[in-house]
C-alpha cells in the first residue's frame, strides 16, 4: 500500500471584475476498490456565498459553489490524502475472454452487468465507429484474453501516438486523433475507450494524478506536472482494471484516481460559468508526493 | 342530410371520417352544426370567415417557420369547420390520458431516483443510456410535490375503426395550449351562436386549474408566488403562444437573462431590484435549462437553477429531465409498464411501434420496411417520419443499412390512416388528415386533468400524410360537445371573488423597460420622419409660388440627410423614395419601421393588443406600399406623389395613435415611463436637427423655411396665434427650444425626462448614479438661460453660428442622458454575457 498527499490548484485571474459565477468542480479523490481517501479538503477564495458538496451520478464528488462578490482571481484549493493498493489480477480473471464479456454486454442481466454496460455506448465525447474498431481489431483475435487484448490495444497506442501537447485542443475530435496519431494523455483515454466500445467492451475514463517523483530508479512518468486522463475496463465478477495508454501499463499504485466517467465532458474538473469578466487566464498546478 | 353546406363533401375510401358515417350519413352530432351553418348562408359565412382571419391577423397570431421566405410572423392558419367530439368518446380520451401522465410520471420518478424500472428488465438499459433526453445531472433530484410531470400533452389519431391512439408524448415543454386558446376565442367571437347552441365545454376551467397547479408548487410565498414563464425568446417558433400565454394567466414572460441565481434562489431582474421568482414555468427545452450542469453553450438558460432547484428553493414545471420519456422507443414497453407501476391495463393504446434496438423487432421491422413509418428512437428537432410505402428500393436499402448499423436510434410504426375532417378550400370543403394534441395538467394528489379541447392540426394538402405546422399545414379548433350544461367559467371575466388590489408594477424587468425606451425612441423617430417627409413631398408636388418652393431644396437636404459639401444626386426624386423605402438605407423610414416591428415583438406581452395592432398597421402600410418605391416611378409625377403622401398620411395618423393610446390606455408605472422617456429624448433630438438643418443657413425667402419647420414640428397653429404671420427666427426657435408649455419643444421633453427619472426606483445596492438627471437638468438651464435673439443673430457669411453650437450641445448630450440611463437600470441586463471558464484538461493544463 502507497500513501499520498495531494495538492492540486487551480487558479484564474480574469482581466475584469466578475461579479458573479457559478462552478460546479470534481476536485475531490473518490474511493475506489483500490483506493481510500482522507482529510480531503476544497478551499476556495474568494470565500463562495453558497457551497454544497454531493455526489454526481457516476457517484464522484462534486462541489457546486457560487461567487456573488466581484472578484478578479478565483483560486481553488483542493488537498487529500490518499492511500493506494497495488493492483493485482487474479488468475480467474486473466483467463476471462473478451469475446465472451462483448457477448454477455449485448443483453445485460445482473444489476452489475447492466451499470456495466452503460460504459459500451457512445458518450459526449466518445462515439463509438468502424475506424476505431478496425483500428482495435487486430489486438482482438477471436478467443484472446481480455486482459492480454486490452493490454495489447493499449501498447499499440502506446507506441504508435505520439505525445504531443501542440497538435490537438480539447474540441478535437476522436477520428482526428486516429489518423494524426498525436495527442495528450485526454485523446489517448478517449480514442482507447473508443476502440474498446467499438468492440462492444465496457470502458470508462478515469481521471486522477501520477506521482509527482518517481521512485528510485524508475523513470519519470508522463502527465506528472498536471492531472492526467486513462482508462478503466469491466471485468465480470472482479471489478474495474485501469489501463494507462500514455504511459503504455497497466496502472497499480502509483496513479490516483479522482473521478470515473463516460468521457471527460461528465467530470471536467472545473467548469463553470462567469457573468462578465471576458478574457481570462488559467493556472494549475498539481503535486502528489509519497507520505 | 344538408345539401347545402356538406353537400359537396366527400368522404375519401380507406379511412375514418369525422363527418360521414361508413354509409355517407352524416355522424348525429354535427346535425346542429351543419343545420346552423347552412342558416347563416354562404354570403354571410363568407363575411364572418373574413372577420375570423382579420382577428387572427389583428392579434398578430403567429406561428413563426424556419427558413420561411416569409419570415418571422407567419400568420397562424385557423380553417372555420371546427373539429366536433362527442362527451362519449372524449371520455375514454379523458381517463386514457389521464392514466397515461400518471404513468409517464411514475417512469419519470423511477428513471432519476433507484431506475429499478431497468434492474427488473421493463426498460431496456441501452434505452435509457443512449436516450439523450436522460440527464444524468437531474438524477435524485426529488421535485417539489414529487412530481414531474405537471403539463402532458398528446398528439392522438382515429384509426379506421374509429379508436384514439397516440402518436407523440410531449412530455418536456408541451406547446400550442396558448394556440388552442386563441382558436377558441376567434371561432366563439365569428360564431357565437352556434358555439352557444352546440353546448360545447368551455376551456378556461383548465387553465384555472394549472394556475392553481402551479401555485400550489411555490416552495415558499405560497400566499402569492411569483411565477413567471421562461421563453427561449423572440426567434423561436412559438413566441407568439408564450406571450399570450404569460399575459393570459397573468405571468412575467421572461428570458434566460432576466433570470440570476443567487444564494441558490432565482431572481427575476427588475428595475426595482432582484425579486425571488417561486415558480417557473418553462418554454426551453431540458438541455437547455443551466449552462452549468447541462448543455455549456446555451444562452436560453439560467446559470445556477439546477443547483436551486437541488436545493428546493424554486419549483420548475415541469421538472427538468421529463424530456425522457417522450422518445417513441418507450411506447413499446409502456403496456408492461402499466401493469407493473398502476396495476392496471393501458386504456389508450399508442400506435404500434418497434424499436429496432430489439432483435426480434428489427429483423419485423427490415421485413416491412416498405410498409412502416419509421422515426428517430430519440428524436431531435424537425425529425420527419419517413413513410416506407413513398421509398425506391434504393431508398428503403439505403435505410436497411442505416438501422442494421445503429439499430436503437430507431423505430418503426405502423402507417395508420388518420382519420379525415372537412376543411374549407376556396369556396368547397374538402377533407383533409388531422390529428389533435391533447393538453393535461396535473391537479393536486397525483391526479392530472385534460383540456375539453385540443389543438386539432389538418394536413397541408389533402393527400399529405405529415401533419405539420412546420409543412405548410392548418389548425382547427377543437369542440368537445358536453352531454349537460356546460360551466361559463372564464379567466378573462373572473368569478365573484374579489382580486387584491394591487398598483405595482414593479416587476418590470430590465430587459424589459430597455425593449420599451427603444420603441418609444423607435416611434418617435419614425413620427418625426414621416413628418417631415411630408413637409417635403408636399411642397414639391405643390410648386405654386416661389416663397414656397424655396423651402423645398432645405427641406429635401435635411430628409435625405446628405452630408453638407457632398455632390447633387442625380435623381434627388428617387433619392427621397429611398428615404422612404429602401429597407437597406441605414436610417430610411422604412428601416425604423422594421426595428419599431421587431421590439414590438419582444414586448409583446408588455403592450395591449390595440397598440400592437396599430404597430402591425404601420408596418403593412409601409410594406405595402413597397412597390410605389420601384425604380422608373418619378418623384415629380404628381399622382405619384399623391399617392406617397396619402401613405404618409396614413402613418402620421397611426402614429398619433399609438401616442395616443400610451397616453390615454397605460398605467403610469415603470413601463410607461420608459416608453415616455424614449420618446421625449428621441423628439428632442429630431426638433434639435431639424433647426440644425434649416434655421443654421439663412437662405433668401427664409419666412417658407420657418414656416414648413413650424408645419412639421406641429406648431404653427399656436405659433400664429403668438405671432400671428411675423415669421422671425429667434421666435421659431424659443417655441420649438425652449418654450416649456409647446408639448412639442425641447424644454418640454426635457422637464418630462427629469420628472421621470425622479420617479424611477433607485436600486439601494448601487450606488446613486444621478449623472443621466444632472445632464438633463444642465441642459434644460441651457435653454432656459439662453438669450435666443443673441443666439441667433447671423454672421457676415448669413450663418447663424451660435445657434449651431447650441444645438449641436443638444444633439451631442441627448445621447448620453441616453446612455446614463442605460447603465443605471439597464446594466445588468446587459452585463449578463456569460462566459464558459476555460476547462481544465487532463494533460492540457500546463500548455494554456
Amino acid at each position: 500500500m502507497s500513501r499520498y498527499r495531494v495538492t492540486h490548484r487551480t487558479e484564474y485571474v480574469y482581466a475584469e471584475s466578475v461579479p458573479l459565477c457559478h462552478n460546479a468542480v470534481h476536485l475531490q479523490p473518490r474511493d475506489t476498490e483500490q483506493q481510500k481517501t482522507y482529510d480531503a479538503q476544497i478551499a476556495i477564495t474568494p470565500q463562495p456565498a453558497v457551497r454544497t458538496d454531493r455526489r454526481d451520478f457516476f457517484g464522484n464528488f462534486v462541489t457546486h459553489f457560487a461567487i456573488q462578490e466581484p472578484h478578479r482571481r478565483l483560486a481553488i484549493l483542493s488537498t487529500s490524502e490518499v492511500d493506494v493498493e497495488p493492483t493485482v489480477i487474479p488468475t480467474q480473471v486473466k483467463a476471462l475472454l473478451w469475446d465472451d464479456l462483448a457477448r454477455q454486454m449485448i443483453r445485460p442481466t445482473t444489476p452489475d452487468l447492466i451499470d456495466a454496460s452503460q460504459f459500451i455506448y457512445d458518450s459526449p465525447q466518445v462515439a463509438r465507429d468502424p475506424l476505431l474498431a478496425g483500428y482495435a481489431k487486430p489486438s482482438f483475435p477471436a478467443g484472446k484474453m481480455l486482459v492480454e487484448a486490452v493490454s495489447d490495444l493499449m501498447l499499440r497506442i502506446h507506441d504508435e501516438f505520439t505525445f504531443d501537447t501542440t497538435a490537438t485542443t480539447i474540441g478535437t475530435p476522436v477520428l482526428d486523433v486516429l489518423k494524426h496519431r498525436h495527442g495528450v494523455c485526454q485523446d489517448f483515454a478517449h480514442l482507447m475507450i473508443g476502440c474498446l466500445r467499438s468492440m462492444g467492451l465496457p470502458a470508462r475514463y478515469v481521471s486522477g494524478y501520477l506521482l509527482t517523483s518517481p521512485a528510485p530508479g524508475k523513470p519519470r512518468l508522463v502527465g506528472t506536472d498536471a492531472s492526467h486522463a486513462w482508462v478503466s475496463v469491466y471485468f465480470p465478477d472482479h471489478g474495474w482494471i485501469d489501463f494507462d495508454p500514455t504511459n503504455g501499463l497497466i496502472v497499480s499504485d502509483q496513479h490516483v484516481t479522482l473521478a470515473t466517467a463516460r468521457d471527460y465532458d461528465d467530470v471536467c474538473p472545473v467548469k463553470g460559468v462567469i457573468i462578465g469578466g471576458r478574457n481570462h487566464r488559467l493556472h494549475v498546478s498539481v503535486d502528489v508526493e509519497p507520505l | 342530410m344538408s345539401p347545402g353546406f356538406a353537400g359537396s363533401y366527400v368522404a375519401p375510401v380507406g379511412g375514418y371520417d369525422e363527418l360521414r358515417d361508413a354509409d355517407g350519413a352524416l355522424r348525429p352530432h354535427w346535425h346542429r352544426f351543419v343545420t346552423m351553418l347552412d342558416d347563416l348562408g354562404r354570403d354571410e359565412l363568407d363575411s364572418r370567415w373574413a372577420q375570423a382571419r382579420r382577428l387572427i391577423h389583428d392579434n398578430g397570431v403567429t406561428h413563426n417557420v424556419y427558413g420561411d421566405p416569409r419570415g418571422m410572423d407567419r400568420p397562424w392558419s385557423l380553417d372555420f369547420v371546427p373539429l366536433l367530439i362527442t362527451a362519449d368518446a372524449w371520455a375514454d380520451i379523458d381517463s386514457g390520458l389521464s392514466q397515461r401522465a400518471r404513468l409517464l410520471d411514475l417512469i419519470l420518478a423511477d428513471l432519476y431516483g433507484e431506475r429499478r424500472l431497468v434492474e427488473q428488465g421493463l426498460i431496456p438499459p441501452e434505452l435509457i443510456f443512449i436516450n439523450p433526453g436522460f440527464l444524468r445531472a437531474c438524477a435524485n433530484i426529488v421535485p417539489t410535490g414529487k412530481r414531474w410531470l405537471h403539463l402532458y400533452a398528446a398528439d392522438l389519431g382515429r384509426g379506421r375503426d374509429g379508436n384514439f391512439h397516440v402518436i407523440t408524448d410531449r412530455t418536456q415543454a408541451p406547446s400550442g395550449a396558448g394556440y388552442t386558446l386563441e382558436n377558441r376565442i376567434v371561432l366563439s367571437r365569428v360564431l357565437p351562436a352556434l358555439f352557444r347552441e352546440c353546448n360545447v365545454q368551455r376551456l378556461a376551467m383548465f387553465f384555472h386549474t394549472m394556475r392553481q397547479m402551479l401555485a400550489s408548487l411555490a416552495p415558499a410565498n405560497r400566499e402569492n408566488p411569483r411565477i413567471v414563464l421562461l421563453t427561449p425568446g423572440p426567434y423561436n417558433e412559438t413566441y407568439f403562444e408564450h406571450a399570450y400565454l404569460a399575459r393570459y394567466l397573468g405571468y412575467v414572460l421572461a428570458e434566460g437573462a432576466d433570470l440570476t441565481v443567487r444564494d441558490n434562489r432565482v431572481y427575476l431582474k427588475t428595475l426595482g431590484g432582484l425579486q425571488i421568482v417561486d415558480v417557473i414555468l418553462r418554454r426551453v427545452d431540458d438541455d437547455f435549462c443551466d449552462p452549468v450542469e447541462l448543455r455549456p453553450d446555451s444562452f436560453l438558460g439560467v446559470p445556477g437553477l439546477l443547483e436551486a432547484v437541488r436545493e428546493g428553493h424554486v419549483a420548475v414545471a415541469n421538472a427538468i429531465g421529463t424530456g425522457a420519456v417522450q422518445a417513441p422507443a418507450l411506447l413499446p414497453f409502456l403496456p408492461n409498464l402499466c401493469r407493473a407501476l398502476l396495476g392496471e391495463e393501458l386504456k389508450l393504446p399508442s400506435v404500434p411501434t418497434w424499436w429496432c434496438g430489439q432483435d426480434r423487432e428489427r429483423a419485423y421491422v427490415l421485413e416491412h420496411l416498405h410498409k412502416l413509418v419509421i422515426k428517430p428512437a430519440f428524436p431531435a428537432r424537425d425529425s420527419d417520419p419517413v413513410f416506407g410505402e413513398r421509398l425506391s428500393k434504393q431508398e428503403l436499402s439505403d435505410l436497411s443499412s442505416q438501422i442494421r448499423a445503429s439499430p436503437a436510434q430507431f423505430v418503426a410504426q405502423e402507417q395508420m390512416p388518420l382519420s379525415s375532417a372537412p376543411a374549407i378550400r376556396g369556396d368547397k370543403l374538402e377533407p383533409h388528415r388531422l390529428v389533435f394534441r391533447s393538453y393535461l395538467t396535473a391537479v393536486n394528489g397525483s391526479s392530472y386533468s385534460v383540456m375539453p379541447g385540443a389543438l386539432t392540426r389538418i394536413t397541408g394538402a389533402n393527400d399529405s400524410l405529415v401533419v405539420s405546422l412546420q409543412k405548410g399545414g392548418g389548425s382547427k379548433d377543437t369542440w368537445v360537445l358536453a352531454g349537460g350544461p356546460v360551466s361559463k367559467f372564464s379567466l378573462l371575466q373572473p368569478a365573484a371573488i374579489p382580486v387584491e388590489l394591487s398598483r405595482g408594477g414593479g416587476d418590470l424587468p430590465s430587459r424589459v423597460a430597455d425593449n420599451l425606451f427603444w420603441l418609444g425612441r423607435y416611434v418617435e423617430r419614425a413620427e418625426a420622419m414621416v413628418r417631415l417627409a411630408r413637409g417635403t413631398l408636399s411642397r414639391l408636388a405643390d410648386q405654386t409660388g416661389v416663397e414656397v418652393s424655396a423651402a423645398t431644396p432645405v427641406l429635401v437636404k435635411a430628409l435625405t440627410a446628405r452630408p453638407p459639401g457632398a455632390p447633387p444626386v442625380e435623381r434627388p426624386d428617387h433619392d427621397i423614395l429611398a428615404t422612404i423605402f429602401d429597407a437597406n438605407r441605414s436610417g430610411s423610414l422604412r428601416s425604423i419601421v422594421n426595428d419599431i416591428h421587431a421590439i414590438a415583438r419582444i414586448v409583446r406581452d408588455r403592450i395591449s393588443i390595440d397598440t400592437w395592432r396599430i404597430l402591425q398597421t404601420l408596418h403593412q402600410d409601409i410594406s405595402r406600399r413597397q412597390q410605389i418605391a420601384k425604380p422608373g416611378a418619378t418623384g415629380h409625377d404628381p399622382d405619384h406623389l399623391t399617392e406617397v403622401l396619402d401613405v404618409l398620411n396614413q402613418m402620421v395618423i397611426a402614429l398619433a395613435a399609438f401616442g395616443g393610446l400610451a397616453m390615454d390606455s397605460m398605467t403610469r408605472g415603470l413601463a410607461w415611463r420608459f416608453l415616455d422617456m424614449g420618446r421625449r429624448v428621441e423628439r428632442t433630438v429630431a426638433t434639435a436637427r431639424l433647426l440644425r438643418a434649416t434655421l443654421v443657413d439663412i437662405i433668401p425667402h427664409e419666412p417658407a423655411v420657418m414656416e414648413a419647420v413650424l408645419e412639421i414640428s406641429d406648431s404653427s397653429m399656436t405659433y400664429r396665434r403668438r405671432y400671428l404671420t411675423h415669421l422671425q427666427a429667434h421666435a421659431v426657435v424659443d417655441l420649438l427650444l425652449s418654450d416649456e408649455t409647446n408639448p412639442r419643444s425641447a424644454a418640454f421633453q426635457l422637464v418630462a425626462v427629469e420628472e421621470h427619472m425622479q420617479a424611477l426606483p433607485r436600486e439601494s445596492t448601487h450606488p446613486l448614479k444621478r449623472a443621466d438627471g444632472q445632464r438633463t437638468m444642465r441642459l434644460l438651464s441651457t435653454l432656459r438661460l439662453a438669450d435666443l435673439r443673441v443666439e441667433c443673430e447671423p454672421d457676415a457669411y448669413r450663418r447663424r453660428p451660435r445657434l449651431d453650437a447650441m444645438l449641436k450641445m443638444v444633439i451631442e448630450q441627448l445621447p448620453a442622458i441616453s446612455d446614463a440611463l442605460g447603465q443605471t437600470y439597464f446594466s445588468h441586463a446587459v452585463a449578463s454575457r456569460q462566459v464558459q471558464l476555460a476547462p481544465v484538461v487532463p494533460g492540457r493544463e500546463v500548455s494554456l
